[in-house]
């Protein structure tokens, strides 16, 4: 005989979901960040294009342009840091 | 109707690919399509033994991409049924032995004589997977309701897309109505909503896809298999008939339907 406790317990511990509960929860975060990766190749064009527009208002140093996903638990950004040389006075 | 070049793939290994382009195949060639089955798995070749083929090979896909031999000399006629041709993979190439363009040519060769050209692809994500959608019009993916093998299929997808190859359809494989139901497994619509691709069809877990590849007989040959059934109803699918999902819970009451209406 369990306690009310135990019972409570039992119905609230995770290990009791049903499996396929947690199969979808897990699948669904790991899939989120498997799909916000960025290939090499998309990266490249990423940042040419990025030094196209930023050097119409600054000068860059090219080669120390990075563009990073940063990701969090539950959510994703893109970090850019870009090296400025120079301010373009417009 | 124009000729259709459709890839089955799926990332896992192991999901049913090669099952489910036997079943197609001979389901198509059944409803009077003209169809070749090509084993695109090269170094892993599995196709013409499902097909209980494997016994009268004598070129391969590498002869015919090489030009060792002519397509017709290495095309395979299935025993059962004139419509069905298989190309088998070569056994003792590696993947790298054949380039996507020369797996364009073939399939538009192949366009020529068929109207379904079902391709067999590997597991994985290298060249053998990027040859064998180099040529394809359409994609299936087939995917169980496992969080590896579903996970796999969404990067599938993404790759397919990158590759502008849009709009696949779906398979769910080896589903077990039973663990659905005590909740221990994941369900159609999970997937699904996972996913979001077009569902195809489902087809069930069920040993006579074991016993009919002891044999090599399809599936879909065989009136009692549930999963054969369900592969009927996806080759009316590709026709384009609206056919409703197999009630899995009740395969018993299809049975007993069945039989009282004079089927065996
Ligand atoms: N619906 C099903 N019910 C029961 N067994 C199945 C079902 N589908 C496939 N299988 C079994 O699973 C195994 C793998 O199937 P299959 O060879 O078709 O997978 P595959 O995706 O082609 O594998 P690979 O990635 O190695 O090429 C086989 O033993 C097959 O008989
Ligand atoms: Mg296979």
């Amino acid at each position: 005989m369990g306690t009310l406790i135990d019972m409570m317990s039992k119905v609230f511990a995770k290990e009791n979901l049903p499996s396929k509960n947690l199969a979808k929860e897990r699948l669904q975060l790991v899939i989120m960040h498997d799909r916000a990766s960025l290939s090499p190749d998309l990266v490249m064009k990423l940042k040419e294009e990025l030094i196209k527009v930023l050097t119409k208002y600054v000068e860059i140093d090219e080669d120390g342009l990075e563009v990073n996903l940063d990701r969090g638990d539950d959510s994703v950004a893109l970090v850019a840091n870009v090296p400025v040389k120079k301010v373009r006075r417009v | 109707m124009e000729s259709k070049v459709i890839v089955v793939t799926s990332g896992k290994g192991g999901v049913g690919k090669t099952t489910t382009v036997a079943n197609l195949g001979m389901g198509l060639a059944l409803a009077g399509y003209k169809v070749a089955l090509v084993d695109a798995d090269i170094g892993l070749r599995n196709l013409d033994v499902v097909m209980g083929l494997e016994n009268r090979i004598v070129y391969d896909l590498i002869d015919v991409v090489e030009q060792k031999c002519r397509l017709r000399q290495a095309l395979i006629k299935d025993k059962r049924n004139d419509n069905l041709y298989l190309l088998p993979a070569a056994q003792t190439r590696d993947k790298e032995a054949v380039k996507p363009e020369q797996m364009q040519a073939l399939s538009q060769e192949l366009k020529e004589q068929f109207q379904f050209i079902l391709v067999d692809s590997p597991a994985g994500i290298e060249q053998g997977f990027k040859n064998s959608i180099a040529g394809a019009d359409a994609a299936i993916i087939v995917t169980t309701p496992e969080v590896s093998a579903v996970r796999d299929a969404d990067r599938i997808i993404g790759l397919l897309e990158a590759a502008e190859l849009f709009n696949p359809q779906l398979i769910l494989n080896r589903l077990r109505p039973d663990m659905v139901r005590k909740g221990d497994m994941m369900d159609i619509s999970d997937v699904i909503e996972i996913l979001s691709v077009p569902l195809l069809g489902v087809v069930p877990d069920d040993e006579s896809i074991i016993v009919a590849t002891n044999r090599g007989e399809p599936a879909v040959l065989d009136k009692n298999s549930q999963a054969g059934q369900a592969y009927c109803n996806i080759v009316k699918r590709l026709e384009g008939e609206d056919v409703p999902l197999l009630d899995l819970d009740h395969p018993g009451l299809l049975e007993k339907l069945r039989r009282l209406m004079g089927g065996k």
